[in-house]
């Protein structure tokens, strides 16, 4: 085909988001090096941002596994329901688009928004699950109570974006070549044996790709918080991004900032690309 | 063993059908209570545990100085941004992912794969790393606090799932097309517009509904990038949430605010169906 035509196809998408993204990215890394004030804006410290990060700031490091524990855990939950759910769904069920349709639907609505929900669904005294639960003598401190926050962030996040992966999983399952389920049935293969020995071999390449993708966007966990319980009580609910943000957009320290977030951002590709190659060599043997 | 795992299946979906309703049921009859009936104990069957009323849906339609929420022009705002920003996505991004599966680049180590890979892989970029910059040249070029300033960045939100897809979709749809177009006398602009856009319909709306989706949802970005002169929908939420607004107009308004994109799950599940979304998971 003609050669020139390509780059005008390719180019103005391109050119676009390099164009939005190519300032901002290289100032994040120079804002990092920098001491930040109003009087004489950036001023060059060197690695001293760096420094401070590493050796004197245990609040970000605790974020940070803190954030690895709520997205590790919120995407395993909505792997195994989601991955549940999609094979229930994919077979002839009564009913079946209903439920297809009702499983889609938390993902469309709006986090923040449900959170707000959520806030008067887990509220000590009002809400209706103390209500039920007051009746066998419990009223659980949903909110305010350090370990179970962060219990409730979870119960948030699978409502939310379980069907995210019930979509990707059951759009994977919808596209399962027929020939090897066949030669099971004429094995006279047991539903469990078929699971384990079909279905889940070949749904492997799938799994890696939907965990990945929402080990992206769980990563990213912050509007939740922010609603739901604003990091707290304390700090037993403050994840990565909402550290960063407190620091740079509350306190004003940006360049400190900066250097977090950038700090975060390569944490991030780092463990993302080792956990793809884990999760490739674990689900993949041939 | 059949009969077990049909009854486990149907206790499973059962149990998960209440809790994904559940939110959505509380919502609805909290937005019918008044004073009395939210703050008097819990209570759940109107008419039975309270008397409804529709106090809540009526603040929806006052103005704030009658005590309304005023999320009439949010509404408009969230719906104008995203669908700008979707539709400005998409075409970028048709586009580029059409040169993508049909081209071949190379730039010393960089082939089409990277530069896919490019693409998709800003949806990595946490959004905080982006708003501290995005904070300071939005005010630099006075975009900050306007929907201009918004779409740029729902841009960059967007314009991955976009290519993301459309690679995919491009990738299925047979090659003979553009050949045979351009052996009739298309040049590739013809053949892509007239041949090969058409037979994409379903690429180009399962990507347009993603789109949606996450301009629709996004929080953060137009929470840290706006103030006072224009407010997005999510953001004007929270604004209700924080201040005292009472928990039944709180419910009406979230409710009213969640629903339209209620049509989208039953779009996507329609090409669900059809098999055209299962080539972009891969």
């Amino acid at each position: 085909m003609n050669f020139k035509h390509k780059y005008i196809f390719l180019f103005p998408g391109l050119f676009v988001l390099i164009g939005i993204l190519i300032f901002p990215i290289i100032f994040v890394v120079r804002l990092s090096l920098s001491g930040w004030n109003s009087y004489n804006g950036l001023n060059f410290i060197g690695l001293e941002n760096y420094i401070r990060l590493f050796t004197d700031d245990p609040r970000f490091w605790e974020s940070f596994f803190r954030l690895s524990f709520l997205s590790v855990t919120t995407v395993v939950l909505q792997y195994v329901i989601g991955f549940a759910l999609a094979h229930m769904v994919w077979k002839e069920i009564k009913f079946q688009r209903f439920f297809r349709v009702l499983f889609l639907i938390p993902m469309m609505t709006t986090p923040v928004i449900m959170t707000v929900i959520w806030r008067t669904f887990f509220h000590e005294s009002l809400g209706p699950v103390n209500d039920i639960l007051g009746n066998f003598g419990f009223s659980p401190k949903w909110l305010t109570d350090p370990t179970l926050a962060k219990f409730t962030v979870i119960i948030v996040e699978v409502w939310q974006w379980t069907p995210f992966m019930f979509l990707l999983l059951l759009a994977g399952l919808l596209s399962l070549p027929k020939e090897p389920f066949l030669a099971a049935a004429i094995d006279g293969a047991s539903p469990v044996r078929k699971f384990i020995y079909v279905t889940f071999p070949l749904m492997a390449p799938i799994s890696i790709g939907a965990i990945i993708i929402r080990l992206i966007e769980a990563s990213k966990i912050m509007d939740t918080v922010y609603v739901l319980t604003s990091g707290g009580p304390g700090t037993s609910t403050e994840t990565s991004s909402f550290y960063i943000f407190i620091k740079g957009l509350r306190e004003f320290q940006m360049g400190y900032a900066a250097s977090m977030s950038f700090t975060y951002l390569i944490i991030m590709i780092i463990s993302l690309t080792v956990i793809a190659k884990v999760l490739t060599k674990l689900l993949l043997k041939d | 063993m059949g009969k077990l795992y049909t009854f486990l299946k149907y206790f499973f979906i059962t149990i998960w059908t209440v809790f994904v309703v559940a939110p959505f049921l509380w919502a609805l009859t909290t937005s019918f209570k008044d004073f009395n009936s939210v703050n008097g104990g819990v209570t759940y069957i109107p008419w039975v545990d309270f008397e409804p009323n529709l106090e809540g849906w009526r603040v929806l339609i006052k103005s704030p100085a009658e005590g309304g929420v005023d999320i009439v022009e949010p509404y408009f705002n969230s719906l104008f941004v995203t669908c700008t920003a979707s539709l400005i996505s998409i075409i970028l991004g048709t586009l580029s992912a059409y040169a993508l599966s049909r081209y071949t680049f190379k730039a010393g180590p960089i082939k089409n794969n990277d530069i896919t890979f490019f693409f998709i892989s800003q949806r990595i970029m946490p959004p905080i790393v982006l708003s501290i910059p995005f904070f300071l040249f939005l005010g630099a070029v006075n975009l900050l606090d306007s929907l201009i300033g918004l779409i740029v960045v729902y841009i960059v939100l967007l314009m991955p799932i976009a290519v993301w897809i459309m690679v995919d979709f491009f990738n299925k749809v047979p090659r003979e097309i553009d050949e045979t177009a351009l052996i009739d006398g298309c040049n590739p602009y013809q053949a892509f517009f007239k041949v090969v856009l058409p037979n994409s319909i379903p690429g180009l709306i399962v990507a347009g509904m993603f789109c949606i989706i996450f301009g629709w949802i996004d929080f953060f970005f137009a929470f840290i990038l706006t103030f006072t002169e224009v407010q997005l929908l999510p953001v004007k939420i929270v604004a209700l949430n924080s201040s005292i607004t009472p928990w039944w107009s709180l419910s009406a308004s979230a409710l009213v605010s969640v629903a339209p994109l209620i049509v989208v799950a039953f779009i996507v599940e329609r090409y669900l169906s059809k098999g055209n979304l299962s080539g972009a998971i891969k």
